[in-house]
């Protein structure tokens, strides 16, 4: 017998399946039947499952969200929307409100035969080939209910398809905002990234939220980086402290791809955030650098896979929490080593500020190697700031609040820096600032 | 300036100052001499309000004010500058950005306007000038990474910018070779005005051929057991501290 919880989603799926027309008969909708049927096989994972340990999503499971497939929440003007928009931005820019794309707002590049950015809504109307080949190819949903549930329900996003030899120099902007109306809402917003051989693109991520009310973002993005090719995919999550936030982000990196992933956790009740990437071809680079920071009683959970699966391949891989008040993370880094990838270069260190005595951290770095010739290194630390830096800084006249402030700021940093987009690099250092002084009037 | 009166201080209960009196005017300048362990540095450190340091006795007035009363910004906003034996290395921030941070916070104490950017740059231009330090030293963040000597020189470059009333040079001198103990010592003389005072901590004589002190104190045990001119930093470096060791200030 099925759940009530199930059978809610199920009926959403109905729902969703009826208002399709033709389209239900296309393999991309067998893909989202297949993705359904696992999903009501697998429900939501519990804490006995050991990928979900120190992640208990029962209040995920237990609320009773309205799905945003259907229906699109139009009531955000454009003064609340640009405000989210990158400065100093050219670029193409497509903005999704409650996870539907919104052309009003958007700003679409499409060269024929070239380059597309555009909606995934329209892709799958204009069937696009690189679409049906790719769109839920990457993101194995056989083990993980998240996964299987966002892929269900795959529909909008964005599509970016970089042929060879392409170089988009201005940073595209995906920004997903949700209005907080009086319904709570589940979203799966869908990102499919193609790049070809000896291309080039930035990518830059946003959750935005209108109100501090409860919804579900339960996202996924595949990318393919090709051959020679460069990508950088930067994400920021700023949802409503009383949102949770899934995101599955799968990557498939090609020979001499070089991909870079700056995921910056702001705010949301529950995020976690799940990153497997598979170096399947000779000297591809990957970085990932993720920097968490928790106030209240939010929980930030990040759970990266890093696959060596060809030879020569480097791998770096930088996590940082500053976790205040009553907040936890999780830092859980796999790093596999198949046997013929000798000559593996990867590298993990995961490191933790807290900032209250009832703040926590669980952090485990697992390694599996199978091949001989490798370097692999992994270091965690968790620790608090230091009295002798503090006292330094208040002895140049600098209070205790800002000399806190200050070194916390400097601690986040390192992660910043590493964002290639300057006015992201602000933007990003602005928000943590004026988080940290919230997260200090709420702990007094 | 500052008074200290039968000043008491422990660490984890273990009494470190005894009783030290002190007064210090405007425009002069005090050497504080002793042996290791003798309290020097803890006398520093308490005067810039590090909260390691119980005091269980005593007064210390500062410009007519409780100075034990203040917290160590507060101090350093009235005037108070300790520039520290053991730099601390502050990664992620850099010079310029802790210093223009600590400038605003003490401009903003004294009813004055902060400094934009421009303003900021062109004041620590005028100072690295009259330092000869390289400006470098600003981009990098605060003594990582730095020599004995830049840290040092860090801490006077520091110094100048804050215009404090109240110096106290702890250990300024250790670990410096000569011509870096020279650099420093000149800053120093550079930055004496008489409207501030400097207290130098030290153990050994030689920076006080540069920084010609107005009076010496020999700080043993806690306590001050010998008070005068700057000869008398001459004659302790002739006899050793065990001259003044046997030596009774009250017979004296």
């Amino acid at each position: 017998m099925m759940s009530e919880m199930l059978e809610r989603y199920k009926t959403h799926f109905d729902a969703f399946e009826k208002s399709m027309n033709g389209e239900s008969t296309s393999a991309i909708h067998v893909r989202r039947r297949e993705a359904m049927e696992k999903f009501l096989e697998l429900g939501f994972p519990t804490t006995k499952h050991e990928e979900w340990r120190f992640t208990n999503v029962t209040p995920i499971s237990q609320t009773r969200f309205h799905s945003s497939t259907l229906s699109a929440n139009t009531g955000a003007s454009r003064t609340q929307i640009e405000k989210f928009f990158l400065s100093e931005a050219d670029g193409a820019r497509l903005v999704f409100i409650d996870g539907l794309f919104s052309p009003e707002f958007s700003n679409v590049d499409k060269k024929p035969g070239r380059i597309t950015i555009d909606s995934l809504a329209n892709a799958l109307k204009a069937n696009e080939p690189a679409v049906e080949a790719h769109l839920g190819k990457t993101a194995a949903f056989d083990d993980n209910g998240f996964v299987a549930l966002s892929t269900a329900f795959m529909h909008d996003g964005a599509f970016i398809h970089v042929p060879d030899s392409e170089t988009i120099a201005s940073p595209i902007q995906l920004l997903y905002i949700a209005t907080g109306d009086s319904q709570p809402r589940v979203a799966s917003p869908r990102n499919l990234v193609i790049v070809g051989k000896n291309a080039q693109v930035s990518i830059v991520e946003g959750y935005y939220h209108l109100r501090d009310r409860s919804y579900f973002t339960n996202t996924i993005s595949e990318i393919v980086v090709g051959e020679d090719s460069t990508v950088e995919f930067d994400r920021v999550i700023n949802e409503s402290d009383s949102a949770y936030h899934v995101s599955g982000l799968h990557v498939t990196q090609k020979t001499s791809g070089v991909f870079t992933s700056n995921a910056i956790s702001l705010s949301g009740l529950i995020i976690r955030n799940n990153v497997t990437v598979v170096l399947g071809g000779e000297h591809a680079e990957c970085t990932l650098n993720g920097l968490s920071l928790g106030t209240g009683e939010e929980l930030i959970d990040n759970h990266t896979t890093i696959d060596h699966a060809s030879a020569n391949c480097d791998s770096h891989e930088l996590y940082k929490a500053i976790l205040d008040g009553k907040s936890r993370g999780v830092f859980n880094g796999k790093i596999f080593v198949r046997k013929d990838a000798q000559k593996t270069d990867a590298k993990q260190t995961n490191k933790t500020l807290l900032l209250s005595d009832e703040a926590t951290i669980d952090t485990k770095p697992q390694l599996e190697i199978f091949a001989d010739d490798v370097k692999c290194t992994h270091g965690a630390t968790v620790g608090q700031l230091d009295d002798e830096q503090i006292f330094y800084l208040r002895a140049r006249g600098i209070s205790l609040d800002d000399a806190r402030d200050l070194l916390t700021r400097a601690f986040a940093l390192s992660v910043i820096s590493k964002i290639r987009i300057e006015p992201l690099r602000r933007e990003l250092d602005a928000m943590l600032q004026s988080k940290l002084r919230l997260g200090r009037l709420e702990n007094d | 300036m500052l008074e200290i009166r039968n000043l008491h201080a422990s660490v984890q209960g273990k009494e470190i100052l005894k009783g030290v009196d002190l007064k210090v005017s405007a425009g002069e300048v005090h050497a504080i001499m002793g042996p290791n362990g003798s309290g020097k540095s803890t006398l520093a450190q308490v005067l810039a309000g590090r909260e390691t340091y119980a005091i269980t006795k005593g007064q210390i007035l500062y410009q007519g004010k409780d100075l034990i009363e203040m917290d160590p910004e507060e101090r350093a906003r009235e005037g108070v500058f300790l520039a520290f034996q053991y730099p601390v290395e502050i990664p992620g921030v850099t010079n310029t950005y802790f210093l223009k941070a600590a400038l605003n916070a003490i401009r903003k104490h004294r009813g004055l306007e902060e400094l934009d950017a421009v303003e900021f740059i062109a004041l620590m231009k005028k100072k690295t000038d009259i330092l000869h330090i390289d400006t470098s030293l600003l981009g990098r963040p605060v003594n990582e990474g730095f020599s004995g000597g830049e840290k040092k020189k860090n801490e006077i470059f520091q110094m100048a910018v804050l215009e404090p009333r109240l110096s106290i040079l702890d250990e300024t001198d250790s670990g410096l070779d000569i011509d870096a103990l020279r650099i420093v010592a000149d800053g120093v003389n550079k930055l004496r005005t008489k409207e501030n005072a400097t207290i130098v901590v030290t153990h050994y004589q030689r920076l006080l051929n540069y920084i010609v002190p107005d009076f010496v104190h020999v700080l043993v045990d806690g306590k001050f057991v010998h008070s005068g001119g700057k000869e008398l930093a001459l004659e302790l470096e002739e006899k050793g501290y065990d001259w003044v060791k046997d030596h009774d200030p009250v017979s004296a």
